[in-house]
């Protein structure tokens, strides 16, 4: 504050920090503007996605006037979708399917990163390393042969088999972050816990998830995501209704013929968007710690 | 009530680099024995193979008598206190200290007797509630040893646990724990880096260096009678003089040919021990305590030598001076009232009844 003070009344080698403060404030307005920027570009189809949700069918069809505003705003596409059988059944798909992968990933990550990341055994290392690299197989190069499996197993068309596929999609990135949420407890708290007569299950339940809960916040809130927003594996095992996840539900069985219900499929889709953004605005914090410590320590 | 036993103990690591060589010492009950030594000595590796922290690659250790090789450490019967605290920072200081007994299904009345009794002990009681992170540095040591005291084990372990706190902290946490030690009386096999500690604390310090113990002993011992060249220059602060020297003997009596022309004579209670050495080099060590300026002394054996000082250090209660004597560097500890200054010759007394000598191709003490 001196510094700059002093860069105004005075010439000199005082002189730069003027011009720092000018540095400063074109950094401020550049981050700025292209914040804005990537905020109305991402808020825009949402945003969209709610004006068209509260347009009667008639406004919506009609050329007339701006689409980016509603002139006789109503809850009817809401109500009409709240009211049909085959979106709430969606949404129970969703919900037990998702429930179910968050479950089965913590359980599988929390056993793996802990193995991986405390017991030392011959090929852990190459094994935390092999973990991170199926992250890295996209699904959609995956589910044809998932497709061969999930059909061997008698599961398509079915809600359990997208309990079975989705883990492949959240385990290697949740056991990950983990490993490194694991890596950066310092190595005498568990020697504290071993010499304070912990056996290694009462370590890993007494000790690691209550000190690495930020980390296990950050991997559920992934999965629950991935989980809820998955979009091929759906597309490629489930094919009648009664088995859909909101994802494909909405887009596929919301469209009568060549009749699109753009109102309710809008709402149905906003409805299904905000579990993850409220998960996400009241965990952020947890989020960001778990994947920061993942980062640097994996 | 326990002993501890170590036996040939040897801890190899991958590659053939072996931590311990092949230690043997024999911790009494109630001892406080202290494991001194620079980084990288074993000091550290061996306590954590007593605590069972660390496999043994060979020998024996036994705790109150029983062979502890292959049982893991909680059912050891040891406690451990770690440099950095190992505190459970989820849970509060109460939890933190009671963790062991409820593990091992303590009655909660027993285990709210013992955590209050140690709580006291170690004046935390009113901390109990507080978690890890809301306490300084000297109260989380604290409660690291109460998590210890509760458990009543046959040994505790303490791996450096003042290396984290500043220097005045450090005093004061020394004196707690050899209170604590005084009431508990349990036997407590100690490591650290710091001579200052070691000296004060222990009943026996073992001075290790590259995986060998070199000496074990009482402080006071260790202090006037080093084995080694090794112990001579660790223990005791500013570290002793070494100054390369001749021992000559000269119609019966023994004396020291110091480079740039200095001669110190051997007092005579000493030639009998060193005569078969005359003729030969050797290091002539002297602590800096025991080379004083001049000054009439009641010391026998005063040999005066004149020096000219590179820096003066004063204490306040003393003056480090020091030396330069053709590359050894020397330090003297001077009265503060005595006029020194930088390239001012000084003349010095050496109490050659302190004096040491060292064979340099053995570095033993002779």
């Amino acid at each position: 504050m001196s510094a700059t003070t002093a860069g105004r009344d005075t010439p000199g080698i005082y002189h730069k920090a003027g011009s720092l403060r000018a540095e400063r404030r074109w950094a401020l307005w550049t981050a700025y503007a292209s914040l804005i920027f990537a905020a109305v570009i991402f808020l825009a189809p949402p945003f969209y996605m709610l004006i068209t949700s509260l347009k009667t069918s008639g406004e919506i069809a009609g050329m007339a006037g701006n689409p980016w505003l509603v002139r006789d705003p109503t809850l009817e596409n809401y109500w009409a979708i709240l009211g049909n059988p085959l979106f709430r059944q969606f949404m129970l798909n969703s919900i037990i399917v998702t429930a179910c992968v968050v479950a089965l990933t913590m359980v599988i990550s929390i056993l793996a990163a802990f193995a991986l990341a405390r017991m030392r055994f011959w090929g852990s290392q190459v094994l935390a390393t092999g973990v991170f690299l199926t992250y890295l197989v996209p699904d959609t190069l995956l589910f044809i042969p998932l497709y061969q499996i999930v059909g061997g197993l008698g599961l398509l068309n079915s809600i359990w088999g997208l309990v079975l596929v989705y883990p492949t999609l959240t385990v290697p990135f949740c056991t990950w972050i983990m490993i490194g949420y694991f890596a950066s407890i310092p190595k005498e708290l568990d020697e504290a816990a071993l010499i304070d007569g912990a056996s290694w299950p009462q370590m890993l339940l007494k000790i690691f998830i209550p000190v690495a809960l930020p980390g296990i916040i950050a991997a559920t809130i992934f999965a629950f995501t991935v989980s809820w927003a998955a979009f091929v594996y759906p597309t490629a095992f489930v094919t009648t209704p009664d088995n859909m996840p909101l994802t494909i539900g909405v887009v596929s069985q919301l469209v009568r013929a060549d009749t699109f219900a753009w109102g309710q499929i809008m709402a149905g889709a906003l409805m299904a968007a905000l579990p993850p953004v409220v998960i996400y605005a009241f965990l952020m914090d947890y989020y960001i710690a778990g994947l920061t410590a993942g980062a640097t320590k994996g | 009530m326990a002993q501890v036993s170590l036996r040939r103990i040897v801890k190899a690591y991958e590659g053939d680099v072996q931590a311990v060589k092949g230690i043997d010492l024999e911790i009494a009950d109630h001892e406080f024995v202290v494991l001194v030594g620079p980084s990288g000595c074993g000091k550290s590796t061996t306590l954590r193979m007593i605590a069972g922290l660390e496999e043994i690659t060979d020998g024996e250790i036994a705790i109150g008598g029983t062979i502890v090789n292959d049982i893991p450490p909680r059912d050891r019967d040891i406690a451990m206190v770690f440099q950095n605290y190992a505190l459970y920072p989820h849970m509060s200081v109460y939890e933190n200290m009671a963790f062991g007994l409820t593990l091992r299904k303590f009655p909660k009345a027993e285990i709210d007797k013992r955590v209050k009794e140690a709580a006291r002990i170690l004046d935390i009681t009113p901390l109990l509630e507080r978690k890890p992170k809301a306490l300084s540095g000297g109260q989380r040591q604290r409660v690291a040893m109460g998590r210890a005291i509760v458990r009543d084990p046959k040994v505790f372990l303490f791996d450096e646990p003042l290396s984290n706190l500043d220097a005045k902290l450090r005093v004061q946490m020394r004196t707690e724990i050899k209170k604590v030690h005084q009431t508990v009386n349990t036997t407590t096999v100690y490591v650290t880096h710091d001579q200052v500690e070691a000296m004060t604390l222990a009943d026996r310090v073992v001075v290790m260096n590259h995986g060998v113990i070199e000496q074990v002993g009482p402080p006071q011992e260790l202090y006037h009678n080093p084995a080694t060249r090794f112990v001579a220059g660790f223990i005791g602060s500013p570290a002793m003089n070494f100054i390369p020297a001749r021992l000559e003997e000269a119609s019966g009596a023994l004396r020291l040919q110091l480079p740039q022309g200095i001669v110190l004579d051997v007092p005579e209670a000493r030639t009998a021990r060193y005569r078969q050495h005359a003729g030969k080099p050797v290091l002539f060590g002297i602590r800096p305590e025991h080379l004083t300026d001049d000054k009439p002394t009641d010391k026998t054996n005063p040999a005066p030598l004149s020096l000219t000082p590179e820096v003066i250090e004063p204490m306040g209660m003393e003056t480090l001076a020091h030396f330069k004597l053709d590359g050894a560097e020397i330090s003297a500890r001077l009265d503060p009232a005595t006029p020194a200054s930088v390239g001012a010759p000084l003349r010095l007394i050496a109490h050659m009844d302190q004096m040491h000598l060292i064979d340099p191709t053995t570095d033993r003490v002779l």
